[in-house]
């Protein structure tokens, strides 16, 4: 019997050599004359154990990482086909805690099917929603995602059922359903794992928000740094209308819808929806004063869904299950499970999908094992570049949109980046106006001024310059932002700020002026 | 350089790929990217067509392409290594990383090599925050990028 050897073709997997080791794999099965064959999965998201090859045995898939190259022919001297024991080798992959104790819903099948396999699409649960909501009626499938909890996952944690109720009731000769795949948040990747893993999903996804709002076409907007997930997402859609899923009619049905992908050109401010539209328009991304609400007047000025990818990605499995199913994970108005993204300094990062309620405390220390330095945690960053700094002390917070709104923070995109004792907060803060200040569209004067004057402030401050004074007009130019920037990026810049001055002092104390020495 | 291709002849070409584009929905993004990836930049002289062709002022055709930070206005060295500089990577040392490459070229941020070898750029995250630091050489990706990784990465791309 051929033996089936998994070698994930994630981005996160290729840049930590996967490529030579399915080469290497290949070659030894050659050599050695064996009935083998390499399938390119997803990432099962422990990117400690990347690349991780996996074998299919009559107990269960066997993992084995992180493989190099070099080390393939021990491997296959181990006899790892058959399961055989290895320095290398994690046993059963299902049983390795990291996994063992999410709760995969919208990442079931990532790291588990070939990404491109329609055949493994099914088999594991695939187009069971699509099926279920072509036997439903639009309002009835709107109700279903409404009655689910699900909220927007891209950050603002609107109710997608609500957003698709809006299209839905509004009049226009063409809607759109557009996938906002722009994930330029550092510490996030979840959206490119799903393109990279399992793209079928989000295209089921994007059919049922079409079929539910009388949408035809779709947009799948993503970014020019993912050429990986552009590729794949490409190759699928072209699976699919091969298949008569996508296409005049979606699986016989009398529904219409296709979609295409977009990629954008490197602008960060573009993941803001209205930004995203006038760039889809092929304008310059700049942000919209809103109403009119992209969902009345969206692409084209055409009445739009903008949801994000893992939003999209949640439908299928909310269609199969029923939306109690999905509801009665989570808690508070926070449903159903998040995909967690644990990076920068951290032990074990990754990708952890768990219902809503664990404390970051619990996410770090115990999912995430500590730093990978060793070193102590000194701060957090959660959902993005515009996401707060969390201090030890605020470990307790659970992961939940509103209990992080109350400590003057967000879950954003689920992105955590830990930072170790090194870290000099100030420079964070700075950082975090440079930033702003790189990626501002210029529509709105706090943003693009205020982000500028930020990056001076803080430097007045690094350098001892009346930093007392220029603390108190660092905050007072943070409450300008936040309140005068018409979309996140200049409305959101304060929250790093002033989480890195309230939590970290030390960092912000002054230093006395050197003086030159003349 | 020796990376220009021949002169002229810019407007002709894009406007066969203008032509085949611009049925689109949208059709300046999809444009402007077939144009760079055939020219390796965005000509000054394609402007005009494209105003002509999408029925668009020059100043809008130019606004559009100056707002992107991917599209260039001259072409970039053989090799295009880019450098994550996002809060994930830094918090795993993207700093020094930065520093050795800058060390390594002898240029900084947005410039190219005398020999044309090499374009250092900056990118804001390239999803790769669990495996940090990151880079990509061309389409290639690499994580956990230290100072051995580099020196083989830039030794690489010099050849």
């Amino acid at each position: 019997m051929t033996v089936t050897i998994f070698v994930p073709r994630d981005a996160a997997s290729l840049a930590l050599g996967a490529d030579k080791v399915a080469t290497a794999i290949a070659q030894e099965i050659e050599l050695r004359g064996l009935d083998a064959r390499i399938v390119r999965n997803g990432s099962r998201g422990m990117a400690w154990l990347e690349p991780l090859v996996e074998v299919r045995t009559t107990t269960g898939r066997i993992a084995y990482g992180p493989v190099k190259a070099v080390d393939v022919a021990g491997l296959f001297d181990a006899g790892f086909l058959s399961g055989g024991d290895h320095p290398l080798c994690l046993g059963l992959t299902k049983e390795i805690p990291f996994l063992r104790q999410q709760t995969r819903l919208t990442f079931a099948r990532c790291g588990v099917t070939d990404p491109l396999s329609l055949d493994d699409y099914r088999h594991y649960q695939g187009l069971k929603g699509l099926e279920r909501a072509l036997a439903m009626s639009a309002p009835e499938i709107v109700q279903e995602v409404t009655d689910s909890g699900l909220r927007g996952r891209g950050g603002a944690g609107f109710p997608t059922g609500i957003k698709w109720k809006t299209v839905a009731d509004a009049a226009g000769p063409q809607k759109y359903i557009v996938c906002n795949a722009d994930e330029g948040d550092s510490g996030t990747f979840a959206d490119r794992m799903i393109m990279e893993g399992d793209p079928f999903v989000l295209i089921e996804g994007m059919i049922i928000a079409g079929i539910a709002t009388g949408a035809t076409k779709g947009y799948l907007y993503t970014r020019s740094e993912y050429p990986h997930a552009i590729e794949t997402m490409n190759a699928a859609i072209a699976i699919a209308r091969e298949a008569g899923i996508l296409g005049a009619s979606v699986m016989g049905s009398p529904y219409a819808f296709d979609m295409e992908v977009r990629a954008g050109a490197g602008a960060y401010v573009c993941g803001e929806e209205t930004s995203l539209l006038n760039s889809l328009e092929g304008k310059r991304g700049i942000v919209r004063a809103k109403p009119p609400l992209p969902a009345l007047k969206g692409f084209l000025e055409r009445p739009t869904v903008v949801n994000n990818v893992i939003s999209l990605a949640s439908v299928p499995v909310i269609m199969d299950r029923g939306a109690a199913f999905y509801r009665d994970f989570g808690m508070g108005r926070s449903r159903g499970t998040i995909p967690i993204q644990i990076a920068g300094n951290v032990k074990y990062g990754g990708l952890f999908e768990t219902a809503f309620g664990l404390t970051l405390g619990q996410i770090i220390d115990e999912i995430g094992g500590g730093t990978a330095t060793g070193r102590p945690v000194k701060a957090v960053q959660v959902g993005g570049p515009l996401g707060a700094y969390f201090p030890r002390e605020l470990f307790d917070t659970p992961f939940d949109y509103e209990a992080f709104a109350a400590r003057d923070g967000l879950i954003g995109h689920a992105g955590v980046v830990v930072f170790d004792d090194t870290a000099d907060m100030l420079k964070q803060a700075r950082f975090a106006m440079e930033f702003c200040a790189i990626e501002s569209c210029g529509k709105c004067t706090p943003c693009r001024i205020g982000s500028t004057r930020g990056v001076e402030t803080a430097d007045k401050i690094a350098r001892g310059i009346e930093p007392e004074k220029n603390k108190v007009l660092l905050a007072d130019l943070c409450n300008t932002m936040k309140f005068g920037s018409l979309c996140a990026l200049g409305g959101f810049t304060p929250y790093p700020v002033m989480s890195a001055m309230n939590h970290f002092p030390e960092d912000f104390a002054p230093t006395p002026l050197v003086e030159a020495a003349e | 350089m020796n990376v220009h291709v021949a002169t002229g002849g810019y407007a002709e070409r894009a406007l066969s790929i203008i032509d085949d584009l611009k049925h689109l929905e949208g059709p300046m993004l999809p444009i402007l990217h077939a144009i760079q990836h055939e020219f390796g930049f965005v000509p000054e002289e394609v402007k005009p067509v494209l105003a002509r062709e999408l029925n668009l002022s020059r100043a809008e055709v130019h606004g559009v392409v100056t707002f992107y930070h991917d599209f260039r206005d001259a072409p970039a060295g053989r090799h295009v290594l880019k450098i994550c500089r996002a809060e994930a990577c830094q918090a795993m040392g993207a700093e020094r990383v930065v520093d050795q490459a800058r060390q390594l070229l002898g240029i900084d941020f947005h410039q190219t090599t005398l020999d044309g070898a090499v374009t250092l750029e900056p990118v804001f995250c390239l999803g790769l925050c669990a495996c940090a630091p990151a880079a990509m050489l061309d389409s290639e990706v690499y994580g956990r990028v230290d100072e051995h990784s580099l020196t083989e990465l830039v030794a690489e791309a010099r050849r």
